[in-house]
């Protein structure tokens, strides 16, 4: 089979049981909702610019509802044993993974894409930003965040706090592609010259190709006994 | 099970054959030199208290774990490496977890796994499948509503899917009612009956030993017993089963009560 067939056919899977259940796509939106009227309510934006703040606060609502999703993700795949029947399969288990980090990007894109535009209203942001910048800043981010995170979540999965230990190993991991986010988020929302970001920028483009590319190598000794 | 052509000239040939195989998890031996030569078309019913390393012998002929020494040969080519994917092609695992997503419907459910195979027409494979084991007027609705024989007649049609020529089995009895359980030896008669390669895991014995070619005991991850079933009753399995696995029982009940 196709190796991007496969990692579609999973992708869409993912998509499907989870749009079915409802459960996270819901917990999702209500938590990252949730962490913007805290902050709202505890900064006044009338005195304290949301181009200061807001690429902070947007991150803080992304990262957190991309570490429920990204829990969820091997959590359904070890409920009922079901990772066996995935690895029993004669695929390349790189297109799983794959699989996985395009269903957690279609997620924390999903998110972003109510998340941002809310925000934008909620703080009164009289949007300046260049649009296809901010796409990418966003699209570059999630990228990075999901492919460290798939690689974290299949190896915790297995260990009877993983909880607990999916944050704990993800956030050191993430400090970079976290810090880039953030930069270039900010000065998008500035509507900074691109030259400003631009290093950022690259530096998120490099996390994301190491990252994806070492997990693509490692995915098949990640899901060893 | 769904149709498929049986093994064909192979069949006088090792469809498995575990070599001096030994699996460790940390400082805990599950395997220990296992030496096991399956022919193909043959029915093993593989027996052994629990820890004794049933499930991990089954994992290790499925390739789902790397053995710690020794090798797993699938129809004469090593099981590990590059050639793992080509190989998995011809093994089905059905256990008492069904691998089965509850939110997806039974026909979806087949439908995923068939394009993770790769057949050639996933959505006729599909409708067969479904149509052997009985299931085709309930194929739209989402598995969580199926009873547990339900799931389990459909783990069956996900393991068959493909049309392997070695079946795996690990515990498939555990938590079917007596109707289930029918239906499933009546699946794995069929099985036996197209001569497909068995290998059974199970304490059921009443459910098993009907089915069975030869008995393979396992006591501490070694081969503790290995004889051809004929003129076997489950009786008589039970009391060779006892006989074979009695000092060990008996060594860990010490060891907890000490």
């Amino acid at each position: 089979m196709d190796y991007l067939k496969t990692v579609a056919l999973v992708a869409g899977k993912d998509l499907r049981t989870e749009l079915r259940s409802r459960d996270q796509v819901v917990t999702l939106l209500f938590f990252a909702l949730l962490v913007l009227v805290v902050f709202n309510f505890a900064f006044d934006f009338t005195v304290i610019d949301f181009v200061t703040l807001g690429a902070g606060v947007l991150w803080v609502a992304f990262i957190f509802s991309g570490v429920l999703a990204l829990s969820h993700s091997f959590q359904i795949e070890r409920e009922e044993e079901r990772i066996q029947g995935i690895l029993l399969a004669p695929i390349d288990r790189s297109a799983f993974y794959l699989g996985k980090v395009l269903a957690t990007i279609l997620f924390m894109s999903v998110v972003e894409a109510i998340l941002v535009p809310v925000s934008v209203l909620m703080f009164n942001y009289h949007f300046s930003a260049q649009v296809g910048l901010a796409i990418l800043v966003l699209i570059l981010n999630t990228i990075g965040f999901a492919a460290v995170g798939t690689l974290f979540s299949a190896m915790t999965t297995r260990t009877r706090r993983s909880e607990l230990l999916l944050p704990l190993l993800l956030f050191p991991a993430a400090v970079p592609v976290a810090l880039a986010a953030v930069k270039t988020t900010s000065h998008v929302l500035a509507g900074r010259p691109f030259e400003r970001y631009a290093s950022w920028l690259a530096l998120s483009a490099a996390y994301d190709l190491i990252f994806l590319s070492a997990a693509v190598l490692l995915f098949d000794f990640v899901l060893e006994e | 099970m769904s149709g498929g052509a049986p093994p064909g000239p192979e069949a006088t040939s090792a469809a498995l054959r575990a070599r001096s195989l030994g699996k460790r998890y940390g400082s805990f031996p599950a395997l220990d030199r296992i030496d096991l030569e399956i022919p193909a078309g043959q029915f093993v019913l593989l027996l052994g208290p629990n820890g004794a390393g049933k499930s991990t012998l089954l994992r290790l002929f499925a390739t789902l774990i790397r053995p710690t020494s020794g090798e797993v040969l699938i129809h004469g080519a090593p099981a590990a490496g590059e050639e793992a994917a080509g190989l998995r092609r011809r093994i089905g695992l059905l256990s008492h977890h069904t691998f089965l997503y509850d939110h997806l419907t039974g026909r979806e459910n087949l439908l995923f796994y068939a394009r993770l195979y790769g057949l050639p027409d996933p959505g006729r494979a599909a409708r067969d499948a479904l149509r052997a084991v009985g299931l085709e007027e309930r194929s739209e609705d989402l598995v969580r509503t199926y009873s547990r024989g339900m799931q389990q007649r459909l783990a069956i049609a996900r393991a068959s899917l493909h049309a392997p020529d070695i079946l795996l089995l690990d515990e498939p009895f555990t938590g079917l009612d007596r109707e289930a359980t029918d239906r499933l030896q009546d699946n794995l008669r069929r099985a036996r009956e197209a001569r497909r390669t068995c290998v059974m895991a199970t304490h059921d014995f009443a459910a098993g030993v009907p089915l069975a070619d030869r008995v393979v005991i396992l006591r501490a991850g070694r081969v503790a017993l290995d004889r051809a079933a004929a003129g076997l009753d489950a009786a008589a399995v039970e009391t060779l089963f006892r006989n074979t696995t009695r000092p060990v029982a008996e060594g860990v009940e010490r060891s907890w009560t000490t």
